[in-house]
């Protein structure tokens, strides 16, 4: 690895301190807390829910914070009747700017084999039972579109900051393989 | 291609373990491979249908074997071998040895660092209309190209439903292969899970698959 970009900072084609500045703006621009602030503003705002559901990249846009977000980003949202859950059966497709880089798991042959096939035995490896009747919607995202899921809001939330609310908002919530965290439980 | 990367459905890879508190990275060279898949790609040495088409195209017990950036390292390499921006006897030595090729948009630089932490962007004006619409009936077609391709498998000669149109976008199967753009409209179809696994599905499950127009047929 060394070699290779011992490699091409000789030929010329990148610098060694573009690399380091790639780096940096991943670790420290990108992650599950940009995802966490739109949940939040979607369970305290509904007319920014609803666009966030009919536009997720416009509606993104209009938030300061993470307002380079790409094109082509659906939220879809979880109701009593319907868990979503994302996935990417063919390499590695996730919402970058809202969730941050994927978990290894996310990326590696458990996950992506048995998803689409069997999503309640996976949803039993990370600890999560639903009702017997909830649908299981499994999004493969095969293209370049993003999706994020939109958990629901928990009980007991009533009053809020979307502060507060932002940091009930777990990564895996926003993935569909895991439920926000409730009030007053330890994260 | 009909790869191993192609894993929906497959059985036998246990089960889902999750790392508590992940770090972004493992080792740092992990971070150094990410940059460089993304320096060269947006210094223009290729499209990011092109480095998939190469991790996918690592033989399999490799693909298998390795861990996620040891495949974006093995697939750069590859890439930017074929395509002549380095020598195989760089590789070997480690060490560059021969001149350089010119890059479609030149060094990559760290005033270019800003502009790649934005996604880029895919749709593309229609040449013709949509040939589908939302809720029309559609078999994803049973075919099988030997080179890069987002069907996947689990998918082919099944019917779903179009359930959104996605506008039209740049066609991977193309870009991929040195086709150009070819630009495809492009829809979430959805698919039951008892029509995807057979009778003894969950019929909870609804699966859904983003498709281009060249994937589909009517039912």
């Amino acid at each position: 690895m060394r070699a290779l970009e011992t490699i091409l900072t000789e030929k010329g084609y990148v610098e060694p301190a573009a690399l380091d500045a790639i780096i940096q703006a991943y670790e420290t621009k990108i992650g599950p807390h940009n995802g966490a602030r739109v949940v939040a503003k979607a369970w305290s705002d509904p007319v920014f829910k609803q666009s966030l559901l009919e536009d997720a990249t416009k509606a993104v846009r209009t938030l300061g914070h993470v307002s380079r977000v790409g094109d082509h980003l659906v939220a879809v949202e979880n109701t009593p009747q319907r868990h979503n859950m994302v996935v990417c059966t063919l390499c590695s497709c996730y919402p970058w700017e809202m969730l941050g880089l994927p978990p290894v798991w996310y990326k590696a042959a458990p996950y992506r084999s048995r998803a689409v096939k069997d999503p309640r035995g996976v949803l039993a490896d990370f600890g999560l039972t639903l009702p017997k009747e909830t649908e299981i919607r499994v999004w493969d995202s095969t293209a370049e579109t993003r999706f994020l899921v939109l958990p629901m809001r928990p009980e007991g939330t009533e009053g809020w900051s979307e502060e507060q609310l932002a940091g009930l908002v777990t990564r895996d919530s926003m993935i569909g393989t895991g439920l926000p965290g409730k009030p007053g439980a330890p994260s | 291609m009909n790869g191993v990367h192609d894993m929906g459905g497959m059985d036998g890879f246990g089960k889902v373990e999750a790392e508590p508190n992940e770090p972004m990275f493992h080792e740092p060279w992990e971070g150094r491979v990410l940059a460089m898949v993304r320096a060269m790609g947006a210094a223009g040495a290729f499209n990011i249908d092109t480095s998939r088409y190469y991790r996918e195209a690592l033989p399999p017990d490799i693909y298998l074997a390795c861990s996620y950036y040891q495949k974006w390292l093995l697939g750069l390499q590859d890439l930017l071998v074929d395509k002549g921006f380095i020598a195989a006897s760089e590789v070997a030595s480690g060490r560059a040895s021969e001149p350089a090729k010119s890059l479609k948009h030149g060094k990559f630089t760290v005033d270019d660092v800003e502009r790649i932490m934005v996604r880029g962007k895919f749709a593309r004006p229609a040449a013709a209309p949509a040939r589908f619409k939302i809720g029309d009936r559609v078999r994803a077609k049973n075919i099988h190209p030997a080179t890069h391709t987002r069907l996947p498998r689990y998918t082919r000669g099944h019917v779903g439903v179009v359930e959104r149109n996605l506008g039209c976008n740049v066609y991977p199967d193309s870009a991929a292969t040195g086709g150009g753009e070819n630009p495809q409209w492009l829809y979430t179809v959805v698919f039951d899970g008892v029509e995807l696994w057979g009778p003894d599905a969950d019929p909870t499950t609804k699966v859904s698959i983003d498709a281009f127009e060249p994937y589909l047929e009517k039912a």
